[in-house]
């Protein structure tokens, strides 16, 4: 497979999945703005920043849903406005057009200038509506390629891109909880601390299925635990890089070649299974966190160097 | 009145229409028009556009399609079949003359000039004898009828003819909504056009090819206008569509860049213009192209189709001499004619074409695309005289042709059929054999009247039918 098309593949898939995760966190910012007193404590810029692109928004001044709607959904100066990746997305898939399936093209093809056409008030107005068109495009997507994509290193390519853009979004998520949204007078496990942990579980669509393996009961440890270690939830920690540890093996069967990365995702899933919550928080739920993302994006730059991207 | 397709001078259908009229009345005209909203909304989603550059609105345009077909009875095609396969070997006959011994020059039968000193002509191909002497693979020969039996060729084009996803888009749109129109099987197949294009493309592997000969497109990127067809090509063909910085030359080979490192590319269908291909021979300022690739070329190294160079025979005016080559060459008379065209650049002609320009149709000799044409009859005199300048002051620079009474095709109105100019481009493709699938492009300008077919200035696409005995 050509380099640029592999790259194209990878890149397709990961801008996907960060339009769904920014639809995701528009949702969660809606939810917790509605606390009381939500207004004073800046909770959109909280979501903004879980997006890893939102520090140009001045400190001293609220971040409003209007600013929050239009950055994240329609600003195409921002790199991860869901407009941005749609349309990031269907150049990718317009590049590597040859490895895609009818269906994935259409998927990404279908009214893919429709944020083109709204200002930030029709885009509040019809947010709802918006971000199920966004969800469900996505969605779409991901199943024309599980239904129908040939199960080649193209199909590997575009699952790792997934996986660890996924990885990436729920650490971003836990920081955001961790570092920002409680503040320090605040008690740990009071009303507002187990409301913005069952956001972060909204925000994943891991509510449900949080209470299938825990019950009832929210702890941040077991929330934790369920996001980040869980391997039976698809958007853990620990699963994302299983599943980028599976694909790259598969990568480097294909091409009877190993390269740095695969020591890397060997290093991270091998991590995942020498510690549990309790370990996590006694390190520091941070600090986890940032050696995460840091281990994460150098695996995308071995990924990146392995297979010669451009 | 010009010709019409469907029907008789005296207003029966013609027998090769019959179905298609019952079908017509059987669905009526709203009927037709509803399924041709949901026939543009599938080609929407499919992405079947091409993009057309600096005129804001939408950058990716639909082209409008047309769902009454145009139809070739069987006896007609085997004309034209003969006539296209007749003429494109021609053509490739006279490519390797002029880079080689220039016979027909010698003979007296084409002015040396008209050849040599032509932009399109290059003479880095000199003395090179490309594989299998193809020069031209694809060889898209522009048909106009006029009269019954009357097919005249309006132009060759033996770089990179476009439209040939259409011929198959158009086809498979009709199948998919009108399948009872194909039941009786009297519509002969297009669809092994892609497998035909790669068996032509794999018979002139170069000499340096081993095994299964590695066959690639290329194309200038997303945003080329005709990138939709550059990828459903490999897509179909299934061969890798690449950009130009996917491939490099090393030790006398092309490679692509893979993600399992360099492969030997073997047969490069490339959809990018000679002077882009190699930075290093043509055009220094390009982006485009891979340096190098030309002396691999020459080497034997790779196969490049079409063959730089190639565009010589498709100038217009070197097209007034195709009849020659064909007697030339071949030793053969010719099956199509040529429309009969006056050269400016001859003081005669020039004199005949400015006393009745009101009445012709003027081109640019290096035009393309129905742009710097001028209709005599729809134009206004001061039109006219302007153009008259133009041709003054380079008349070499201009061929006219008489305004000719091009047929009509039935075609899909708001409220009735109606009959609109159209052309035909079938696309012949040339490796160790000659081979031909039954049918083609049919353009059909959609304005009442208008003689200009052109995606790019408002023509429409329709599926073109070719009959079975």
């Amino acid at each position: 497979m050509l380099s640029r098309t592999a790259e194209n593949l990878f890149w397709m898939a990961r801008y996907m999945e960060r339009a769904e995760a920014t639809a995701r966190l528009i949702t969660m910012g809606q939810r917790m703005a509605i606390l009381p007193g939500a207004h004073h404590r800046d909770e959109w810029r909280s979501v903004v920043r879980a997006t890893g692109t939102g520090h140009q928004f001045p400190e001293g001044r609220i971040v409003s849903e209007s600013d929050a709607v239009s950055y994240l959904m329609l600003d195409l100066d921002n790199p991860s406005s869901i407009r941005s990746c749609l349309l990031k997305a269907r150049a990718n898939g317009k590049s590597a057009r040859t490895m895609l399936t009818q269906d994935m093209w259409e998927s990404l093809n279908d009214g893919w200038r429709k944020l083109d056409s709204y200002d930030v008030g029709e885009a509040r107005q019809q947010l709802p509506a918006l971000i199920d068109w966004v969800k469900t495009r996505v969605m779409t997507f991901r199943g024309a390629a599980h239904s129908g994509q040939l199960r080649n290193e193209g199909h590997d390519f575009l699952r790792t891109g997934s996986a660890l853009e996924r990885a990436q979004m729920t650490l971003r998520l836990l920081d955001v909880k961790y570092y920002v949204l409680l503040p320090e007078t605040e008690v740990v496990g009071g009303n507002r601390d187990h409301y913005q942990w069952t956001s972060v579980l909204y925000a994943l669509s891991g509510a449900r299925a949080y209470h299938h393996v825990y019950g009832g009961t929210y702890t941040p440890w077991q929330i934790t635990d369920f996001l980040v270690l869980n391997r039976l939830f698809p958007r853990s920690v620990a699963y994302c890089y299983d599943q980028i540890a599976y694909r790259l093996n598969r990568l480097a069967g294909w091409h009877n070649a190993r390269a740095a990365c695969h020591d890397t995702a060997r290093e991270l899933v091998a991590a995942m299974e020498s510690i549990d919550s309790g370990e996590i928080f006694r390190r520091g739920l941070h600090e986890t966190v940032q050696n995460g993302l840091a281990m994460t994006n150098r695996l995308g730059f071995e990924i990146a160097e392995a297979y010669h991207f451009g | 009145m010009p010709f019409h397709e469907m029907f008789e001078p005296d207003g029966s259908i013609r027998p090769c229409y019959d179905e298609v009229q019952q079908w017509v009345e059987r669905t009526g005209i709203a009927g037709l028009n509803r399924r041709l909203d949901e026939a543009e909304a599938i080609f929407r989603r499919i992405g079947i556009t091409f993009a057309v550059y600096g005129e804001g609105g939408d950058p990716e345009r639909l082209i409008p399609f047309d769902l009454l077909p145009r139809i070739f009875t069987a006896q007609e095609w085997r004309v034209l079949d003969r006539g296209i396969r007749q003429r494109a070997r021609a053509l490739n006959a006279f490519l390797h003359d002029v880079y080689h011994r220039g016979e027909i020059v010698k003979a007296g039968i084409m002015p040396a000039d008209i050849i040599y000193r032509n932009s399109a002509y290059l003479a880095e191909m000199a003395d090179f004898t490309p594989p299998g002497k193809v020069y031209s693979h694809i060889v898209g020969i522009d048909i106009v009828r006029t009269g019954p039996g009357s097919f005249e060729v309006l132009e060759d084009n033996c770089r990179t003819p476009s439209g040939v996803s259409y011929m198959l888009e158009n086809r498979e749109i009709m199948t998919r909504m009108f399948p009872e129109l194909f039941e009786q099987g009297l519509v002969a197949p297009v669809d092994d056009y892609p497998a035909e294009l790669l068996k032509s493309l794999k018979e002139v592997a170069p000499p340096a090819c081993k095994g299964d000969p590695v066959v690639v497109v290329l194309t200038p990127g997303a945003l080329n206008s005709a990138y939709y067809e550059h990828s459903f090509l490999a897509d179909l063909m299934g061969v890798e569509l690449v950009e130009p910085a996917d491939l490099f030359v090393d030790e006398d080979r092309v490679w692509m860049k893979t993600t399992l490192g360099p492969k030997a590319v073997d047969v490069i269908y490339r959809r990018i213009d000679d002077e882009y291909i190699d930075p290093l021979v043509f055009r220094p300022d390009s982006l485009l192209g891979v340096p190098g690739i030309f002396n691999v070329y020459r080497s034997g190294g790779v196969t490049l189709a079409s063959a730089p160079g190639a565009g010589i025979a498709d100038d217009k005016a070197v097209y007034i001499y195709v009849p020659e080559m064909i007697r030339f060459y071949l030793g053969e008379k010719p099956i199509l004619d040529n429309i009969q065209t006056w050269q400016c650049g001859k003081p005669d002609e020039l004199a005949y074409v400015l006393e009745h320009l009101p009445e012709l149709v003027a081109k640019e000799v290096h035009g393309s695309g129905g742009y710097g044409m001028l209709i005599g009859p729809k134009s206004t005199r001061e039109e006219i005289a302007a153009y008259a300048d133009r041709i003054k002051a380079n008349p070499s620079e201009f061929i006219a042709q008489p305004t000719l009474d091009l047929s009509t095709v039935p075609t899909l109105g708001p409220a009735a059929v109606v009959g609109r100019h159209a052309d035909f481009r079938p696309y012949c493709l040339v490796g160790k054999q000659i081979r031909l699938v039954p049918g083609g492009l049919t353009r059909v300008a959609l304005t009442e009247g208008s003689l200009v077919v052109n995606s790019s200035q408002g023509g429409g696409v329709k599926d073109t039918w070719v009959m079975q005995d």
